[in-house]
C-alpha cells in the first residue's frame, strides 16, 4: 500500500550552526512549497532547540556536568569547520547579516510560523536529563523512534542531517 | 509583462525569495499575477520548481542587467 504524502521528515542529529542552518533552510523552503514538514531532533541536534537562557535540568552529577559542558542554545552553536575558538563562527554570522540572510533564530521562528513540526527525541532527553521545559517554545513535543518512522513512512523525502 | 502585485527580493538569497513568494501568494486572489524581482540567479531554477510543486503557473522569467523578473500566476 502506497501511503506516501507530499511530506518531508528530517532527523537532525548534528548540533553545529552550519548543519542547523542547512536543516532549517530546507525545512522552511519545503513548508513554503506546500509540504508537511517534521523535524526530529536527537543527540547533539537537541542543542539547536535548547533555550538560550537559564540552566538546564538533569539529575545526578554526570548529567549536570554534561548539561554544563554541552549547554547548547542557538547562541552557543559553533560551525563544524573553521570555528577558530568562536572567531570563525562570529565572522560567519556577520557575513550572513551583510547578505541579509536570516539568523538561525529567525529561521526557527519562520519554521514554526509555517507549520513545521519540531519534535525532541525522548530517549536522548531521558539519557541527557532534559525536560520539555529545557526547549524553546517552538518545540511541539517529544516522541520516540516509532513516531519518526511513522512520519518517515508517509514521506516522499527523508533526510538525516 | 503585466502584474497585479509586486515583490522586491533584490539582495536576498535562497530560500527567502521563495519563502516570501509563498507568503505573498496566501494574500493574493486566484488569477492574479505576481512579479518577483530578484538578483540571486538561483531563482531561475527555484521558481519553476516551486510553481510546479505548488500547482501555480510560471508565466516567464525576464533577465536584465543581473536582475530577474519572474512572473507567477495564482491558480488555486
Amino acid at each position: 500500500m502506497d501511503d506516501t504524502k507530499n511530506k518531508l521528515t528530517m532527523v537532525v542529529f548534528s548540533g553545529e550552526l552550519d548543519r542547523a542552518l542547512a536543516a532549517f533552510i530546507i525545512a522552511t523552503t519545503a513548508a513554503s512549497m506546500g509540504m508537511e514538514v517534521t523535524m526530529f531532533f536527537t543527540f547533539w541536534g537537541l542543542n539547536i532547540i535548547k533555550k538560550n537562557e537559564g540552566s538546564l535540568h538533569g539529575k545526578g552529577w554526570m548529567r549536570k556536568m554534561l548539561n554544563m559542558m554541552n549547554r547548547g542554545g542557538t547562541k552557543r552553536l559553533a560551525m563544524s569547520k573553521l570555528n577558530m575558538m568562536g572567531m570563525g563562527t562570529s565572522m560567519m554570522k556577520k557575513m550572513m547579516k551583510q547578505n541579509k540572510m536570516y539568523s538561525l533564530d529567525e529561521f526557527i521562528a519562520l519554521a514554526k510560523e509555517s507549520g513545521v513540526k519540531m519534535i525532541a527525541c525522548t530517549t536522548t532527553c531521558g539519557l541527557m536529563g532534559l525536560e520539555d521545559a529545557d526547549f524553546r517554545p517552538e518545540v511541539l513535543t517529544s516522541a520516540g523512534a516509532a513516531f519518526f518512522l511513522g512520519e518517515a513512512k508517509e514521506s516522499f523525502t527523508t533526510l538525516f542531517i | 509583462m503585466k502584474a497585479d502585485q509586486k515583490l522586491d527580493c533584490v539582495g536576498l538569497y535562497c530560500p527567502l525569495p521563495i519563502v516570501k513568494t509563498a507568503a505573498k501568494f496566501k494574500e493574493m486572489k486566484v488569477g492574479e499575477v505576481l512579479e518577483v524581482t530578484a538578483d540571486d540567479k538561483g531563482i531561475k531554477l527555484d521558481m519553476p520548481a516551486w510553481a510546479k510543486s505548488t500547482g501555480h503557473e510560471l508565466l516567464g522569467i525576464e533577465e536584465k542587467g543581473g536582475e530577474y523578473k519572474v512572473y507567477v500566476k495564482k491558480i488555486h
